[in-house]
Order: C-alpha cells, then sequence, then structure tokens
C-alpha cells in the first residue's frame, strides 16, 4: 500500500466511526465503543507504519477551494519528522484512553455520544496534526474545539459541566479571533498559507519586522486559548467537568498541546522574531508559575492536575519562545503527553474506586487497597516533579538549560516553578495515597478493573522512559536538526535543589494531617481572575449588548421606523380626501394611472 | 431544458390551482415541491459549466418596442439560488403543520412564495425580476398576519409597510436606471445591460446605485433599514420564516449581485465607505443587539439580520474570491436558517414558550430535537464542516485582498464569529442543556417528518461544506464573466 493511502485511512478512519456511531449504532454499546476503539487502532497501526517507514512529503487529495492558480485551498498532508513524532503521540495515547473508557463510562449514560465525541475528536487532532497549511490546521483546530465542546458538556444535565463546555468553547473562540486574523495577515504579506512558504519569511515581512512580529503574535493566540496559557487559561480548570479519559486525551495529553504544536510548525518564522519570541516566552513563563502557584491551594484531584497541565504547557511555550530549535517545546510536549496522561487515568482510578468523590481531602491511604494505581501514579508523579531518571526531568531539563543560556530572566522564573511541581505532586500523593481514610468510601475503595489498569501500566512505561537519551537524540537530531543543548552542571544542581526543596517542604507540611493546615483564599479564589472575567462578560458586555439593544428599541425602530410609519399615515390620510368609496372612481382612477404610465413611457422612447 | 425551468415557476402555480379546486393541500403542494426539486438537480447538474453564461433561455415579447420582454434562463448562480429555493420549499410545506383556518391557502400562499421566489431568480429581465418578487411578497404578509403568534397583525403591518417602502425605493432605482439609458438602447434585459456597460454606454450614477442599495438593502435588512425583521419573523408562522428569511431575503443580494455590481461598479467603488459602516452596523451592533434577546426566535431574528453582514462584505470587496463567498454564504445562511426556524416552530409547538427563563434541559427528552439543533447552531456559528464556513473563510479572505479600507471591517467580521457563538451556544445551553423543569418532562422528541426536513437542509449545507467547490465551480462560471 501506498504510504500516502496510509496517511488517508489513519485520518478517516475516526471520521467513519464517528459518523456510523452517530448514525447506526446508537442503540448499542458495545458496537459504539468497539467502532471507536476499532478506528483508534487502525489509526495507531497507520501512525506507526508512517513513522517507521519515514512518510516524507506533500499528499494532496483535492482543492477545497480552487479559483484556479490565483487562490486556492488545498487539502493536504504534510509528513515530515514534525507531524510524524506528533502523529506517534496522538495514536499511541488515544487507543490506550479509548480503551480504558470502556472501564470507566461502563455505568454512564450517554454512551454513545460519549464515544463518537471521542473518535471525531481523534480525527479533527489527527487533521491538525497532518494539516499542510494554517487553513486546514485551522478548520481541523475548531473542530477539535466542538469534539472538546460535545465531551466537556457529556453530563450536560449538570449547570456546571454545562457551563464549563460553554465557556470552553467561548475562550477559545477569542483566542482564534487572533488565529484567524494572524492567517490573513500571512497570506496578505507572503501570498500563502502553506506552512513551507509561511516560513520563508518572504513577501512584506522582508521589509517590515513590526508586521511579521504582528502576525506571529497574532497566531500565538491561537496557541493561547488552546493550550490555556495566561490570559485565556481559565477554561481548562473548568474542564474538569467532563469525564476523566477526556480530560486525560484532550485537557491533558493531546487537544491542549495542538497550541504548541502549531507554534512549531511556525517555528522558522517565529524564531526570526525576536519581538515575538520574546512576547511568546514571557507568556509561557508567566503561567508556568502563576498555574504552578494555584495548584499548590487545589483540592479536587483534576483540579491539581488542571492547573500542573498548564503549568507545564507554559513550559513548552516558553521553550518555543526562546527560539533556539522546535525541538525543544516537541519534547516536553512528548514525555510530557505520556506523564500527564498517566496522572488523569491514574487519577480516574480513584475517582471511580471513591465513587466520584473528587475531594482529595476526602481521601488518604488508598496505596494498599490500590497498588497498581499507586505504583503508577508514582511513576507519573516523578517524571512530572522533574526526577532523576524519569521522562520529565530531561525535558525540563532542556528547557532550563536553554532558558540559562538565552535569558536569564526567564531562567528564574521557571525555576521557582519547577521548584513548585515537585511541591504540589507530593502534596497531592501524600494526601490521596498515604495516612489514613478520610471518608467511608475511602475505606471500602478498591482496585479498578483490568480494562482500566491495563492502559495505566502501559503508559507508565513511556512516562519513564521517554527521555532517555536516544528519544532526546531523536528529537534533535530530526524535528530539530541541531545539536542538544549542553546542560551546565551549574543548571543541574538548581534544577536538582529545586526539586529536592520541593518534596521537603510539602513532606513537612503535609507529612501527616487531616486538614490543609495552609489556606490561601486568594490562590483558591484562582487569583480571582476568574471573577473578574465573569464581571466583564456580565457588566461591560452585557452592557453594551443593553445598550445597542436599547438604541435599536427605541431610536432606529421607535424613531426611523415609526415616524416614517407616522408620515405615511399624514399622507394617508391627505389622500383620504380620494377615497371616495364607489367602485367606478377607483376604476377611473386606475385606468387614469395605467393610461398616464404607458404614455410616459411611449413619449420618453 | 428550458421548459424545466419554466416548470419550475408554474408547477407551484398549478398545485395551488388544483388545491383550490379541492385537492389535498398538503399532499398536493408536497408533490409538486418534491418534483421542483428534482427538476432543480436536473438544471443544477445539467448546467454546462464550460460554456457557462445564460442556458435554458426562453423569451416572450411583451412591448418590443419598450425593450420589456419576459425572459426567463439560468446560469450557475441562478441555479444555486433556485436549489436553495426547492430544498426551503420542500422543507417548509413538510414540517408545516396541519392548520386549521383556511388549511387551503396556508399551502396556496406557500406554494406562491416559492414560485414567485423561483421567478425573480430566474427572470432576466429587470421588470419581471421585480414583479416576481412582489408575488412572493404579499403572501408573506398574509401568512403572519393570519396565522401568525404573538403580536402578529402589528408585525404583518410593520413588516408590510417596510418592505413596500423598501420596494417602492427600488423601483425608483429601477426606473431611474431605465431612463438612464440612452434612448434607442434602452432594455431592461439583464445580458443586454451587461453588454452596454461593457461598452460604455450606460452612465456610472451614484444617485441610482444609492436608490438600488437601499430599497435591495431594505429588502434584506442591511442596517438600518433591518427593524422589520425580527418581529416579523418571530411572529410569523416557521414555514414561512423559512421561506422569507431563507430564500426571499436573498433576492436583495441577487438582484446587487446581479445589477449594482456589473452596471455601477465605479459608483460602489466610490461609496464603499458607506456601505461598510453599515456592513459594521449589521455586524458588529446587530450582534450585540441579539446577545441581549432573551427569546429563542428573536434571536434567530436578529442573528439572520447580522449574517446579512458577511454577504454584504462579500460584495464590498468586489473581487472574485469575495463575492463567491457571499453567493456561498447566501445559500448557507438560507439553509441554515431555514433549520433553525424550523426547529424554532418545533420547541414553540412542545412548549408554546420561546423565552431562555423558561426553558431547559430539553436534550433529556428530545434528544434528536436537541441533536438537530446542535448542528443547525453550530452552523450558523460557522463550524467547519457546514457551508457557512467556507462561506465566512472567502468572505474574509476576498476582504482582506481589496484594500486598506477593508482592515476595520475584517477584524469586525472576524470577532462577530465570536459574537455569534456568544448568543447561539447560550441558547442551546438554556433551551436543551441544564436540569430539566418538571413541566418538560413530557414534551415528546420531534417527529419523523420534521426529523426528516430538517436533515433535508443540514446534508446540502455538510456537502458544500466538505466541498465547497460542488457551489463554487458554479458561482464561478458565472461571475467569471
Amino acid at each position: 500500500m501506498h504510504l500516502s493511502t496510509v496517511a488517508w485511512i489513519t485520518l478517516l478512519a475516526p471520521l467513519v466511526a464517528a459518523a456510523f456511531i452517530l448514525l447506526v449504532t446508537r442503540t448499542n454499546r458495545k458496537a459504539a465503543s468497539g467502532l471507536a476503539i476499532l478506528s483508534a487502532l487502525v489509526a495507531f497501526a497507520g501512525g506507526w507504519v508512517l513513522f517507521l517507514n519515514k512518510a516524507e512529503g506533500v499528499f494532496l487529495g483535492f482543492n477545497w477551494v480552487d479559483f484556479g492558480k490565483d487562490f486556492s485551498i488545498p487539502f493536504a498532508l504534510a509528513l515530515d519528522p514534525l507531524s510524524r513524532t506528533m502523529l506517534v503521540v496522538v495514536t499511541t495515547i488515544s487507543p490506550l484512553v479509548f480503551i480504558y473508557s470502556t472501564g470507566y463510562m461502563k455505568e454512564e449514560e450517554g454512551y454513545w455520544r460519549f464515544f463518537a465525541g471521542l473518535a471525531l475528536f481523534l480525527f479533527s487532532m489527527l487533521g491538525i496534526v497532518l494539516a499542510d497549511n494554517l487553513v486546514m490546521m485551522f478548520i481541523f483546530w475548531e473542530l477539535v474545539g466542538v469534539s472538546s465542546y460535545i465531551l466537556i458538556g457529556h453530563y450536560f444535565g449538570k449547570p456546571s459541566a454545562a457551563d464549563a463546555a460553554k465557556q470552553a468553547f467561548l475562550v477559545n473562540r477569542i483566542g482564534d479571533f487572533g488565529f484567524m486574523l494572524g492567517i490573513l495577515l500571512f497570506w496578505l504579506a507572503t501570498g500563502t498559507f502553506e506552512f513551507s512558504g509561511v516560513n520563508q519569511a518572504a513577501g512584506l515581512f522582508q521589509a517590515n519586522p513590526t508586521l511579521l512580529a504582528l502576525a506571529c503574535v497574532l497566531i500565538f493566540c491561537g496557541t493561547v486559548g488552546k493550550s490555556a496559557q495566561f490570559p485565556l487559561h481559565v477554561w481548562l480548570p473548568n474542564s474538569m467537568e467532563g469525564p476523566t479519559p477526556v480530560s486525560s486525551l484532550l485537557h491533558a495529553a493531546t487537544m491542549v498541546a495542538a497550541g504548541v504544536y502549531l507554534l512549531a510548525r511556525i517555528f522558522p518564522i517565529l524564531s526570526a522574531s525576536p519581538d515575538a519570541s520574546e512576547i511568546v516566552a514571557w507568556t509561557g513563563a508567566i503561567t508556568a508559575l502563576g498555574a504552578g502557584i494555584l495548584a499548590t491551594q487545589q483540592d479536587d484531584i483534576k483540579g491539581i492536575l488542571a492547573y500542573s497541565t498548564i503549568s507545564q504547557l507554559g513550559y513548552m511555550v516558553t521553550g518555543a519562545g526562546l527560539a533556539v530549535s522546535a525541538a525543544l517545546p516537541m519534547f516536553h510536549l512528548f514525555t510530557h503527553a505520556f506523564f500527564k496522561c498517566l496522572l488523569f487515568l491514574t487519577a480516574g482510578s480513584v475517582i471511580v474506586a471513591m465513587h466520584h468523590e473528587q475531594d482529595i481531602w476526602k481521601m488518604g491511604g488508598l496505596k494498599n487497597k490500590m497498588p497498581v494505581t499507586f505504583l503508577t501514579y508514582c511513576c507519573g508523579m516523578l517524571a512530572l516533579s522533574g526526577c532523576f531518571f524519569f521522562s520529565g526531568h530531561y525535558s525540563k531539563d532542556l528547557i532550563m538549560a536553554s532558558a540559562w543560556e538565552h535569558h536569564r530572566g526567564i531562567f528564574w522564573v521557571v525555576v521557582i516553578a519547577a521548584a513548585l511541581t515537585p511541591f504540589y505532586m507530593t502534596r497531592q500523593a501524600l494526601v490521596v495515597f498515604f495516612g489514613k481514610p478520610r471518608s467511608e468510601h475511602a475505606k471500602h475503595a478498591h482496585e479498578s478493573p483490568n480494562v482500566m489498569i491495563i492502559p495505566l501500566i502501559l503508559l507508565a512505561i513511556p512516562a519513564v522512559c521517554a527521555g532517555y537519551a536516544p528519544v532526546e537524540h531523536y528529537f534533535f537530531q530530526s524535528v530539530g536538526s541541531l545539536a542538544e543543548p549542553e546542560v551546565p552542571h551549574y543548571v543541574e544542581l538548581v534544577f536538582a535543589a529545586a526539586f529536592v526543596i520541593g518534596i521537603a517542604a510539602a513532606a513537612l507540611v503535609y507529612g501527616n494531617v487531616e486538614k490543609d493546615p495552609i489556606r490561601i483564599p486568594l490562590l483558591q479564589q484562582r487569583f480571582r481572575i476568574d471573577d473578574f472575567y465573569f464581571w466583564i462578560v456580565r457588566v461591560i458586555q452585557g452592557g453594551f449588548a443593553r445598550i445597542c439593544s436599547f438604541i435599536d428599541r427605541w431610536f432606529i425602530d421607535g424613531l426611523l421606523v415609526r415616524g416614517s410609519a407616522t408620515a405615511v399615515w399624514t399622507v394617508g390620510f391627505a389622500l383620504r380626501f380620494l377615497q371616495v368609496g364607489n367602485i367606478q372612481i377607483y376604476a377611473l382612477f386606475f385606468g387614469a394611472g395605467v393610461v398616464g404610465l404607458l404614455y410616459l413611457l411611449l413619449t420618453i422612447h | 431544458m428550458s421548459l424545466l425551468l419554466i416548470l419550475t415557476i408554474v408547477l407551484p402555480l398549478l398545485a395551488s390551482l388544483l388545491i383550490m379546486a379541492g385537492a389535498d393541500p398538503r399532499r398536493t403542494s408536497l408533490g409538486a415541491a418534491t418534483v421542483n426539486l428534482a427538476a432543480s438537480l436536473v438544471l443544477f447538474l445539467g448546467y454546462d459549466r464550460v460554456t457557462g453564461g445564460w442556458q435554458f433561455v426562453s423569451e416572450w415579447k411583451i412591448l418590443p418596442k419598450l425593450g420589456i420582454n419576459m425572459t426567463l434562463g439560468a446560469d450557475g448562480l441562478t441555479l444555486v439560488m433556485i436549489l436553495l429555493a426547492t430544498l426551503v420549499t420542500v422543507s417548509a410545506l413538510w414540517v408545516a403543520p396541519k392548520v386549521e383556518k383556511y388549511n387551503g391557502l396556508y399551502h396556496v400562499s406557500l406554494l406562491f412564495i416559492s414560485a414567485g421566489v423561483i421567478g425573480a431568480f430566474a427572470s432576466l429581465d429587470v421588470l419581471f425580476l421585480y414583479s416576481f418578487h412582489e408575488l412572493a411578497l404579499i403572501p408573506t404578509f398574509l401568512m403572519i398576519g393570519i396565522w401568525g403568534s404573538g403580536d402578529r397583525q402589528a408585525a404583518a403591518w410593520k413588516a408590510t409597510i417596510y418592505l413596500g417602502l423598501g420596494s417602492f425605493i427600488l423601483l425608483i432605482g429601477l426606473i431611474a436606471l431605465y431612463l438612464s439609458i440612452p434612448s434607442g438602447h434602452r432594455t431592461l434585459d439583464l445580458r443586454q445591460l451587461d453588454q452596454l456597460a461593457a461598452a460604455g454606454i450606460l452612465q456610472p450614477s451614484a444617485l441610482i446605485y444609492l436608490l438600488l442599495l437601499v430599497g435591495f438593502g431594505s429588502l434584506v435588512s442591511l442596517f438600518p433599514f433591518h427593524s422589520w425583521a425580527p418581529g416579523a419573523y418571530a411572529c410569523a408562522p416557521a414555514p414561512a420564516a423559512m421561506l422569507h428569511a431563507g430564500v426571499l431575503k436573498k433576492f436583495g443580494l441577487y438582484g446587487l449581485i446581479r445589477i449594482a455590481l456589473p452596471l455601477f461598479p465605479e459608483a460602489m467603488q466610490g461609496l464603499n465607505g458607506l456601505l461598510l459602516l453599515l456592513v459594521i452596523g449589521n455586524i458588529l451592533y446587530i450582534g450585540y443587539v441579539t446577545v441581549s434577546q432573551k427569546r429563542l426566535d428573536w434571536t434567530i431574528g436578529y442573528s439572520s439580520v447580522m449574517h446579512m453582514g458577511y454577504i454584504f462584505l462579500g460584495l464590498a470587496s468586489m473581487n472574485a474570491i469575495g463575492v463567491s463567498g457571499a453567493a456561498i454564504l447566501m445559500f448557507a445562511h438560507g439553509l441554515s436558517v431555514a433549520a433553525a426556524f424550523a426547529l424554532c416552530g418545533e420547541i414553540r409547538r412542545r412548549t408554546g414558550t420561546l423565552e431562555y427563563s423558561e426553558l431547559g434541559g430539553l436534550a433529556k427528552v428530545a434528544p434528536v430535537l436537541g441533536l438537530l439543533f446542535g448542528f443547525a447552531a453550530m452552523a450558523s456559528v460557522g463550524l467547519p464542516g457546514f457551508a457557512n464556513f467556507a462561506g465566512e473563510l472567502l468572505v474574509f479572505f476576498g476582504a482582506t485582498a481589496a484594500g486598506p479600507l477593508m482592515i476595520i471591517p475584517v477584524v469586525v467580521g472576524v470577532w462577530g464569529v465570536v459574537i455569534s457563538a456568544i448568543y447561539m451556544l447560550r441558547a442551546y445551553r438554556n433551551i436543551f442543556w441544564g436540569p430539566i423543569a418538571q413541566r418538560w418532562e413530557t414534551v415528546t422528541d420531534i417527529g419523523s417528518g420534521a426529523k426528516w426536513s430538517v436533515i433535508l437542509l443540514l446534508a446540502p449545507l455538510m456537502i458544500a461544506g466538505f466541498y465547497p467547490q460542488f457551489i463554487l465551480r458554479m458561482v464561478d462560471a458565472s461571475l467569471s464573466r
């Protein structure tokens, strides 16, 4: 089979599955999940075939829009080291989460809806990975947005879930507002939106670096929305209203990383603009630190992980902004995808055992009752914290080394964030798995079924190993085409110190406690950013809308329309004198009118 | 083939006669509409895109001395619009319930709207283009006034006066256009008018353009001539709202593309600043008016006003990309707003209210209705996969290419996509999601007739969304003249 055929099958299999589930197997639970898993396995096989065969090149499907040679939007798949790598991440994790979901969602309503949503998501995500131009990427970008909307809103009867889904979609749309304008600006300046052409800094950009910076920052708005960077990060913690497998696959491992992938895609042009890179790097660093601080005071087991995801995405974005190599953010994306997916799935396992109780202060002592969940959790937790020998250490190390090299200010910000990570993860581990059970559910918890445990074990392997030297080497050789930066001993030392301090501090504070000894209201209220946005929406936007509505009702409609209606009525009143109520007179008027009109036309002629 | 084109106009009128003679209104009208849909598909596929231009032409001399003839014909754009009209007609007749008052007249009115609008699209003669539109307008007023809900009399009167005034201004514009042609060349035939413009015989006139813009514009609810629309749609029975918002309203845009764009390009260019200002009004101002609505019917009514802004933006860009985008949007908006009004009618029939504050959680008891409404809402929001997205995208590209004057309108337009999402998602959240009130627990799901009639609208929307070339190549063949 030709590799282009493999690529198309990989992309389309999940779409076919989603359509089939929607149209045919809505009543059959087994068929719905079976089809979704089958399509994920097809994508898995296809992804690895393409990766191992080093498929390269652009495969044109058809011209989605075609105005001849002046303007056309091709629907084409681009395969290169970057997209192949991302393809492997997405197609490897997806089947595991799909299979896990059959266990997690066993008792839930809307089973078919859930799996149709997952399959639609996989299709859209693969589209982002394989897109060969900005417009196509935008198309799939919006489609992952809607699948995320469907999946977050799975429990739509619950007001919080319904609101979270709506908020996620709208906040992403605000980011996409910039993204779309960026695409238009790129097209205006370079006459193309294909990645190969966009990355050449051609056309108007050569003479005008400000315009280039503007275009890059506009595209970056898409990343800020999708990858939940400050100030558009608010939707991601709320998205935890969705079922846990969704949080794991979409809102930790793959979809939210799409923003980072976008930056890697336009990396050559982004790194050509120092101003844009600076903005990107600082946005990432601020997000990494801010979300890290917030994670220390969350009580929801998924809430902690959500802020941790935002923080790690901040690392990746910083990595892209350092303008060293696209391998830097992509390597951390790669390791993070596995260990964060794993962490969410272990959290899901805990949540099921706890009968959907998510408050960590109701848990405790679970390590003996759920040994597999506990051990795999530890793998993920240590990888996230940056422990030596675990994958997260290596990818974070390189970002810090590059920051040290190129941007000292950012270096110190991410070091503080790196100390916070082991702190809040140790807090979570101690409260959930150690100590005494704090509720009835925690006392009677037991290990999850095999269908959920086996994916955990399979994910634990890459969570540990995905950062080792050969992988690192691969990233910098093929994705980044640059030798990996040396990590100075100094940086190594600082990082290790941050790790130890974080763990020690948490162990000290949370060693054996019943309640949280630290209560910082400002952090529990998420810096009150959510409240501030709520105020903007209600007061500013709502006020503006009401003013418009008022004008429309009382001025445009009231004055203009009713005013002219009054005028018409006045004329009508005058004409009433012509109304004599006699049909023959009317016929006379009519006849005279027709004759007059005809006369007029004929004489003009 | 030209007989087939004539048939699409005559058949609904014949069916009306049969109904008046006593035939079963629903079966007769639906039969005629279905045949019409098939005929329009045959015409659509039978159009020779390589040759392009006007095809299936037939002509009857009426006042040859004055250059007035009844001429019917079609090009790619016409056939897209006729396909839209026949699709929405079938759907509207299909969802139409059996009304208690004047059931026959109800169906006859719908058929007249359909015949009138198809006639308007198929007319090559400006006089008939205008008259067919009037033919379609009158039954619309009747439908609002007789079978409407709420304050239907007032809404019917307002729409009548407003659209009557718009049509009158349009008529003055058309007469002025006719008189501005030097005698000896006078004609109302679109083909000959094009030739006159190309030969430089037609004098460019800002005044005539303005008359046409205001006249056609108020028929399309161009800001600030829009305030008839939301109320009329809110009061109109669902099938009438579907046909008017979906198809008949597009007549004004069609007229601008057919008459103003080719005949007065200089005037249009000169007054583009004004048009763009109104476009911003349509998108931004009306967008926020829509956000503050508290009922579904008013939300959809205002949103249909707002989305006209994108189509005007496409026209104002005056290049192939933008105008094609506008044409795709005409098709896409026609289908999606018809679907939205159909579903709105279904909700009203079940609950008796469309107030957001009273509704909620309906997806639990009416999952298919919720699913279909979700599709219609996403189409209206401009989600990729629906033709609306393809149209908006091309409009943005076309406008971007049209020069620095377009910067603000494009930024506003792209922001408008966020505004649409705000009100449509809120509508969905408030009606279908959230906890369900006890009084709605007995609400039934959508019936199979209404379901399929909505699918009939959504399916072509998705076909054209996945493969916009399906529409684009037809439009392209006629615009590249």
